[in-house]
């Protein structure tokens, strides 16, 4: 008997709200995948790689893993919000925005995890440290609501142009995951956006720890436009982009923000980064001792 | 739906509130009653403009209140496990389910609000210790499995409770429950799903699952509230067509229900004198420790002081955000008007 089936009582008015993913009849359904229209999910990817229609090249592979590795330490970060925001309303925008950019990690990672025949879960939970690739900015801790906006500002901003590029791609998947990713990221601008002119345009003190929170945030911005030999092969084969090519556009637009804030662009000097090389932040290890503490417990379980 | 009848007041007597202002206060108050009355009687709806009488308002804004206080605290134990969840599409899941929680407070308050208390004042309420949550929040959840036994368990009874509330006579709460109750049948269906997979999978996995139905067993059959003989408000709810079925009513069905699923999660009840009364027609259970439910809703429970004291905690932090929001839609108001006058 199925959950449906036995849902069926003689409750009032039960039978009739009980309209669930059961009812589609997709005993593999989940949450995740009640996505609107056609609209790419992580388990089609999964499934286009398990089935061989999809195949990452090596190159293609490592480069997923750090879009992958960004979009998911952040939804990490992110997450903690949930229950702890300012208002009722962030709780749900914050979570709404974690929400996306974990459904993008799953999608990068499922995908880079076509290479060796892995799964979205073994490249989570189940890499190392140095095996990751996420770049220091995405492992910034929350700080107070100022430094979740700051990060939350430059992430949306630079992603925004990454994934407008990445529609292009000669590779078919990840210009399919950019384009679903460009729609939701422009919202992340618009909210993150609204926050900065209004934290600085609020209070004395909202205004300084605005300030802050940038100054916080700006020396990770370096490394997000630094290129190397993976991202030239790949751009010289129109499979990504120089992220070096996205800086000047990220500059204008941030800039625009900025000016109708009336503050200053932050000057600080940009910290190396060489999480792209697996050199992390402090941060990353205590971030993945929680996030993989259950999973590794339980090695070959199912959930 | 089963709501369908009751989206309109009836078409006979208009409201009496706006024609009779020269009427004396008596006067009014009887035609509101009369009005009131007549609603009750035909089963319809009350709306925010309609005169109520002034214990129907009282217990109604308790009652709200305290839902959307219960789905704000009830967010704590769930996000609890995001961080942890172990598999990115279990932890996709969890995040969207905590986030309708915070969903269902906004539009409980908003309901509670057309009785004219404002959010703010709810939320200081909650604060101070004043107001009161559902009691079930305040025991800890300690496992991975208890992510499934709360969305199978307390999910589970909150829609038996919830379900008959999408007919309750005052239209913004039934409303608003009406979209509640569609969201929870689905979180329902997630806890019920993360049991099942526990129960099939390792022998660890399988133990986790039942150690967390076995907890939560009991402070489900809880959430119903006091037996029939001990709940003293139960009476002029029902009259009042807020509340539809006793709580002990309600309980038995919702034992019934679980009866079911259980099996078919390959875990037992903790409860060995579970039986349908084949006279009464109805399943009962074996006893529940009251004592322990009232000394949780009198602050002596597991969590009490934590789950306050994180709201209190989010609610402080935020002080300073919320002022600045407001700061600055004042002084762009203010822009705003200037340009208009200028223009």
């Amino acid at each position: 008997m199925t959950p449906e089936q036995t849902e069926q009582t003689e409750t009032t008015g039960h039978g009739d709200i009980s309209v669930g993913v059961a009812g589609s009849g997709d005993s593999s359904a989940s949450a995740t995948r009640i996505t609107p229209g056609n609209a790419l999910r992580p388990e089609d990817i999964a499934l286009e790689v398990r089935t061989g229609l999809a195949k990452p090249t090596e190159d293609v592979a490592e480069y997923a893993l750090r879009l992958g590795d960004d979009a998911l330490i952040l939804a990490q970060r992110l997450g903690h919000w949930i229950s702890r925001a300012p208002e009722l309303e962030e709780d749900v925008a914050l979570g709404n925005i974690a929400l996306d950019q974990l459904g993008h990690a799953r999608s990068f990672l499922s995908y880079a995890a076509g290479l060796n025949d892995k799964t979205e879960d073994d490249l989570a939970y189940f890499r190392r440290e140095h095996e990751f690739r996420s770049a220091h900015l995405f492992e910034q801790p929350n700080g107070d609501f100022a430094v979740t906006i700051a990060r939350q500002f430059v992430v949306s901003y630079y992603q925004f142009e990454l994934y407008r590029r990445l529609t292009e791609s000669t590779d078919a998947t990840l210009a399919a995951i950019a384009a679903k990713a460009v729609k939701e990221v422009d919202y992340h601008r618009d909210h993150s956006a609204q926050w900065v002119l209004r934290l600085v345009g609020g209070t004395d003190e909202s205004r300084r720890r605005m300030i802050d929170g940038f100054k916080i945030i700006w020396p990770y911005v370096g490394e997000l436009f630094v290129d190397d030999e993976l991202t030239t092969r790949l751009a010289e084969a129109g499979a990504a982009v120089e992220p070096s090519s996205l800086k000047a556009d990220f500059d204008r637009l941030t800039g625009e923000v900025f000016q109708e804030a009336e503050l200053e662009v932050p000057e600080v000097p940009f910290a190396p980064g060489g999480g792209r090389r697996g050199q992390h932040s402090e941060h990353l290890g205590y971030v993945l001792a929680e996030m993989q503490v259950l999973a590794r417990e339980h090695p070959g379980a199912s959930w | 739906m089963a709501a369908q009848n009751l989206q309109s007041v009836p078409d006979q007597p208009a409201a009496p509130q706006e024609a009779n202002a020269t009427k004396g206060q008596d006067q009014r108050e009887a035609d509101g009653q009369a009005y009131f009355d007549r609603v009750m009687a035909d089963d319809s709806r009350i709306e925010p403009k309609d005169w109520m009488p002034a214990a129907y308002r009282k217990t109604l804004l308790r009652q709200i209140s305290q839902h959307a206080h219960s789905e704000i605290i009830g967010m704590q134990p769930e996000a609890n496990w995001i961080s942890r969840a172990p598999s990115l599409k279990r932890k996709a899941i969890l995040m969207a389910k905590v986030q309708d929680e915070a969903g269902h407070g906004l539009y409980l308050y908003s309901a509670a609000e057309t009785l004219g208390q404002s959010r703010d004042q709810m939320m200081d309420d909650l604060i101070a210790g004043k107001a009161r949550y559902s009691s079930i929040f305040n025991y800890p959840a300690l496992t991975w499995a208890d992510m499934g036994a709360i969305g199978w368990l307390v999910d589970g009874a909150a829609i038996c409770n919830q379900v008959p509330l999408c007919r309750a006579s005052y239209g913004p709460y039934g409303r608003a429950m009406v979209r509640i109750c569609k969201e929870e049948s689905f979180h329902q269906r997630q806890g019920f799903e993360i049991l099942l997979e526990l129960s099939n999978g390792t022998p660890a996995q399988k133990q986790m699952a039942q150690d967390a139905v076995n907890r939560w067993y009991a402070p489900a059959l809880m959430m119903f509230g006091p037996p029939d003989d001990d709940s003293p408000n139960s009476k002029q709810s029902m009259a009042w067509n807020i509340k539809r079925f006793s709580n002990d009513e309600l309980r038995s069905r919702f034992v019934g229900m679980m009866v079911e699923q259980v099996r078919v999660l390959g875990l037992t009840l903790p409860d060995s004198e579970v039986r349908f009364n084949e006279d009464t027609k109805k399943w009962e259970h074996g006893p529940l420790d009251w004592n322990e439910f009232k000394e949780v809703l009198a602050g002596r429970g597991p969590c009490n002081s934590q789950r306050l004291e994180r709201r209190r905690e989010a609610h402080d932090d935020g002080a300073w955000v919320r002022e600045a929001a407001a700061s600055y839609a004042a002084k762009q108001a203010r822009k705003n008007a200037q340009k208009e006058y200028a223009a």
